[in-house]
């Protein structure tokens, strides 16, 4: 298995040493890491409420999708890398971690439903966006999407608990 | 008796009431609030970040102002109250940690600044739909505090737990 390898590289090279060792770094990383997270899942839950029909209702989804991922993914490339950063500080003691390993789960079924509800669902969406009830689809990507991302958060906030 | 030593002294009853105490044992408590006071964290701060960046005139330009501040503000008075009794039980279940940390008490005066703030863009919104969009540079200013105001609560927050 080469991932414990890498780990154990990556958290002696220079910038995960010394990510670990200063007293400053850690923290400030850390506090962009909850910044970004924080508008990444507060913004993709405006898209979500709106799939759901619970925020929003006076907009088109399509308007809503247009005015609030550009920000979520912006905001969750800030978030990957700093997170990165983060890991890289103790990359074996996260690769071990069961609830870093639960919140990577999470993560890839965020992006599962993501990437299904991009390619499937949303290109049809001017068919059904003006219409009263939204596709069952939609609503269930916007459910899931609210589900898995409260076990993302829960999960990386728990691993901060954890040694 | 100083009002540090006061402090003190509540803290430690504090921390010996019943209440303190089982949060302090059942290990589960704190990581499980500490979840539920960050998702609201994620809404409250997009929705104020989404205003904001409305009243600086960078984002959501499409529709007036006057409809970000009443999308967005119910929603942050909705999650203040969730903050604030998470925040009470994580105070309950670590006195000193919070009560005694000036990262803490930073955090709580610029609370009480950034919700005057609010409550003024509110108000003036609600008495004039045009109040802001005739007061662009007024607008802005109010936009930039408020969101380097948040981003400060945010960043003190993270940081109560490394003094």
């Amino acid at each position: 298995m080469v991932i414990p390898e890498f780990c154990a590289w990556l958290e002696n090279t220079a910038l995960g040493t010394e990510i670990r060792q200063s007293t400053w770094m850690f923290p400030t990383i850390e506090t962009l890491h909850v910044l970004a997270t924080v508008m990444v899942v507060g913004s993709v839950t405006m898209l979500d409420l709106r799939l759901l029909n619970l925020a929003y209702r006076d907009r088109s989804i399509r308007e809503v999708h247009e005015d609030v991922l550009p920000w979520t993914w912006s905001s969750f490339a800030v978030a990957a890398v700093a997170g990165s950063l983060l890991f890289t500080s103790s990359a074996t003691k996260y690769y071990h971690n069961f609830t870093f390993r639960m919140k990577m789960l999470f993560l890839l079924l965020v992006g599962i439903n993501a990437v299904f509800f991009e390619l499937r669902t949303y290109p049809r969406v001017m068919d059904w966006d003006r219409e009263a009830r939204i596709p069952l689809a939609a609503k269930m990507a916007g459910a899931v999407g609210l589900l898995l991302w409260i076990g993302v958060v829960a999960f990386g906030r728990w691993t901060g608990f954890t040694k | 008796m100083d009002l540090t030593e006061a402090l003190q002294n509540f803290c430690d009853w504090l921390a010996n009431t019943p209440l303190s105490l089982k949060i302090q044992t059942i290990t589960w408590i704190i990581p499980a609030v500490q979840t539920i006071h960050i998702l609201c964290v994620a809404l409250v701060m997009s929705c104020m970040a989404m205003m904001d960046l409305r009243l600086i005139g960078v984002a959501g330009t499409r529709r007036p102002v006057s409809v970000a501040v009443s999308r967005f503000v119910p929603w942050v008075w909705g999650a203040l109250p969730v903050l604030l009794a998470t925040g009470t039980i994580l105070t309950i279940g670590e006195p000193s940690r919070e009560l005694l940390n000036p990262y803490f008490r930073t955090k709580m005066a610029t609370l009480v600044v950034v919700i005057l703030i609010t409550f003024f863009v509110q108000r003036q919104n609600k008495k004039d739909a045009n109040y802001w969009e005739a007061r662009k540079g007024m607008a802005a200013l109010a936009g930039v505090f408020s969101l380097l105001l948040w981003v400060g609560i945010v960043t003190c927050g993270r940081w109560i737990a490394y003094y």
